[in-house]
């Protein structure tokens, strides 16, 4: 058997196990025949997927991974953490589960990943060296014979070879092991061969003398994004996401990936939005090759712009929150759109900048504070139950006196969402103090029944 | 003052002066408030477009940002156009913000991390000329800074409203260096409008002009934006104008 899934595992079959062994513990066992072709065809329609929206240098590790380089394409995400989150998240939801590393080298990031103690690991600069010693050997990409006689000799984790010579243990089990090793804990260089994709369209330029200045990059990528347009324009392309690779002639890459709301085929804007990230590049002793791929292309649309001889045209703001969303991340930018529920937290929901306009707005019965504190903050009063405003607040370590109120409007919990808001009552009211600085409170519960909520009083908004 | 302020000589000598700082090749445009005293000491009638504008809050407000924010959202609901509001860290409440006047549909939000960001992001948004406010919760804002954002909004024409928000009440005397700034706003809440019945009235804030180039400052108790971004004269006030106006308010009422 060379596969289970968790169904499999929890009757006690394993991977290794002969066919027929596992049919005499299990009667009726469904069994499919390995067919490692397709496994490794799907396995690169997996990584072009993740090529096309996270990272630009992705590929194939063959039998059940794919190594991907983040850096230069976290920024889009809003960060390493993020960009993790959601990449494991859009696996889940299709139906794939999957565990992710990352760590300063393909070797840690490959061992963290199978052998780690959580599916989701995040190895901080430096850190490798630490959190790869009590892995076991097999985490190494070794070769089968290695780790058992290994284990012979009394290693068993891979902290135990870190600090053993190499002289001996190369002399008994070949170069492999030193290799290995030196590649997990980032001794030596191990170059990504990123996955293209036959029809990628794609711009290349390689340079006779090493280029290093800014300037320099810059007039490159506009020559280079010239000829993309181009190619572009001929298949009547856009660009949803762009790739940059510099090939050093220390044979590192340095990429910078640039993300777009529309497609684009606008030479100029392209070109801004990668100069805009020359200063991530590190040019280190010269760049001798650049590349500009057009990651993700779309079928443009053109359109006739319609004059108005009264109105004046809506401007586009694509560019802008393209430019912006390039600078803090994609998911940084949004617009607020309303969620029909009472509850003060759910009735707001972001959606993407340029999204077609909804129309519709909250009910304004009743005033809403502009500050809506990220979570409610415990506050000390003294009221009347059931149903009187507090006679004073204290929130802050500052007593106030409550000299105006209004309310309370009853906010049932959603028991549709969760079974314990079933009863939950939240009491709001807005209050004023001496000062004339009104805020927004509620009592957890209905001031009768204590199923209702635990009648602590909360501070939950500021009105100007 | 107003005054004077149509007098043939002084408007000549305000020319000029206009043509020695090198803004008057041409006439700004302004936003007026629709409340004709304060529109009336302000220079050209009202805010200024294409221009840098500071608003912070007084006493709490200096932290909380909630009555400037209603100021600013009331300021940019009246403009024309979509509305981008650069913040730090996001505690904006929309639905708060559609009773200043500004819908959910006109507000594109940033939430950008650090304030270098925040700074940068207002900057972009001021100079791609096509939307209507450019707005940004920031607390410390250099004179640099301050004097890049003027200029990209000069030259693009769209108002740049800079809320000044710490996280401190002692870093609130930041608000004291100068900037390159049209207005400097502090706007600080005041006890709601007395009902006969027990409840909170319309809110109340009191306005003070800090700094304005070439015009003055000034002190106004005003009511709250109301749905469509418009302040209000309070009603006893609107019967007696030219008492108002000439009250001076210690900044802790």
């Amino acid at each position: 058997m060379t596969a289970v899934d968790a169904t499999a595992q929890a009757l006690g079959l394993r991977v290794g196990m002969p066919v027929t062994k596992a049919q005499a513990l299990v009667p009726g066992l469904v069994i499919e025949p390995a067919d490692p072709k397709a496994d490794a065809e799907s396995l690169e329609r997996l990584a072009l997927w993740v090529l096309q929206r996270i990272a630009p240098i992705v590929a194939v590790d063959p039998p059940d991974g794919i190594v991907i380089d983040s850096t230069g394409a976290d920024h889009l995400h809003g960060g390493d953490a993020a960009m993790l989150d959601a990449l494991i998240g859009r696996l889940t939801l299709s139906g794939v589960s999957a565990r992710a590393a990352i760590a300063d080298t393909w070797g840690a990031a490959h061992a963290l990943a199978r052998y780690g103690s959580n599916p989701v690991l995040i190895a901080m600069p430096g850190a490798s060296i630490d959190m790869l010693a009590p892995l076991p050997l097999e985490a190494l990409r070794l070769s089968p014979a290695i780790p058992a006689g290994l284990r012979d000799l009394g290693f068993s984790r891979i902290g135990d070879l870190i600090g053993q010579p190499r002289a001996p243990l190369t002399l008994r089990f070949g170069p492999e092991l030193s290799r290995r090793l030196d590649q997990a804990l980032g001794n030596s260089a191990e170059p990504i061969e990123p996955l293209r994709p036959e029809d990628m369209i794609e711009a290349r330029r390689s340079f006779a003398e090493p280029i290093a200045a800014a300037e320099t990059i810059a007039r490159y990528i506009g020559k280079l994004v010239a000829t993309l347009c181009e190619a572009l324009e001929t298949r009547g392309l856009g660009v949803r996401r762009l790739d940059l690779l510099c090939h050093r002639i220390d044979s590192r890459v340095e990429t910078v990936r640039i993300g777009l709301a529309r497609p684009v085929r606008d030479p100029q804007r392209l070109t801004r939005l990668l100069c805009d990230k020359i200063e991530t590049i590190d040019p280190g002793l010269g760049i001798e090759i650049m590349t500009l791929t057009a990651t993700l292309a779309e079928p443009m649309t053109e359109r006739q712009a319609v004059s108005h001889l009264i109105e004046a045209p809506e401007p586009d703001l694509s560019g802008l929150i393209d430019t912006l969303a390039n600078r803090v991340g994609a998911r940084a930018i949004y617009r607020f759109a309303p969620v029909a529920s009472d509850v003060p937290e759910r009735s707001v929901c972001r959606i993407p900048a340029l999204a077609e306009e909804t129309g519709a707005g909250w009910p304004d019965h009743w005033p809403r504070p502009s500050r809506l504190l990220p979570r409610p903050e415990p506050i000390e009063t003294m009221a009347l139950l059931p149903d009187h405003p507090p006679n004073w607040i204290s929130w802050r370590g500052v007593r106030r006196r409550v000299r105006r109120a209004d309310g309370p409007e009853r906010v049932f919990g959603e028991w549709w969402k969760r079974d314990a808001e079933l009863v939950a009552v939240r009491d709001y009211f807005r209050i004023e103090d001496d000062a004339g600085e009104r805020f927004w409170i509620f009592r957890a519960g209905d001031g009768e029944d204590v199923a209702t909520g635990s009648h602590r009083w909360f501070l939950h908004g500021v009105f100007g | 003052m107003h005054e004077l302020a149509i007098s043939p000589a002084i408007a000549a000598l305000r020319v000029r002066i206009a043509q020695l700082e090198g803004d008057g090749a041409r006439a700004r445009e302004v936003l007026p408030f629709g409340v004709p005293s304060l529109d009336r000491k302000l220079p050209g009638g009202g805010l200024a477009l294409g221009c840098l504008h500071e608003v912070a809050g007084g006493g709490n407000g200096a932290v909380d940002g909630a009555a400037a924010a209603c100021f600013v959202a009331g300021i940019a609901a009246r403009t024309q156009g979509k509305v981008l509001w650069c913040v730090a860290q996001q505690d904006l409440f929309a639905p708060g913000l559609e009773q200043a006047g500004l819908p959910p549909d006109r507000v594109i939000h940033v939430e950008a991390g650090d304030d270098k960001s925040v700074l940068a992001c207002m900057e972009e948004g001021l100079r791609h000329g096509g939307l209507g406010a450019v707005v940004a919760d920031i607390a410390r804002l250099p004179m640099t800074a301050s004097r890049r954002l003027h200029l990209a909004a000069k030259e693009s024409g769209t108002i740049g409203l800079a809320l000044r928000r710490w996280r401190r009440q002692a870093e609130a005397s930041d608000f004291g260096q100068p900037t390159a700034a049209m207005t400097r706003w502090r706007i600080s809440v005041l006890p709601s409008r007395p009902l006969p019945v027990p409840g909170v009235g319309r809110a109340r804030w009191l306005i003070e002009l800090i700094r304005a180039r070439a015009g003055e400052s000034l002190d106004i108790e005003l009511e709250a934006c109301d749905g469509s971004g418009h302040l209000g004269l309070p009603a006893n006030m609107a019967d007696r104008p030219a008492a108002a106006e000439g009250r001076r308010h210690s900044a802790a009422s």
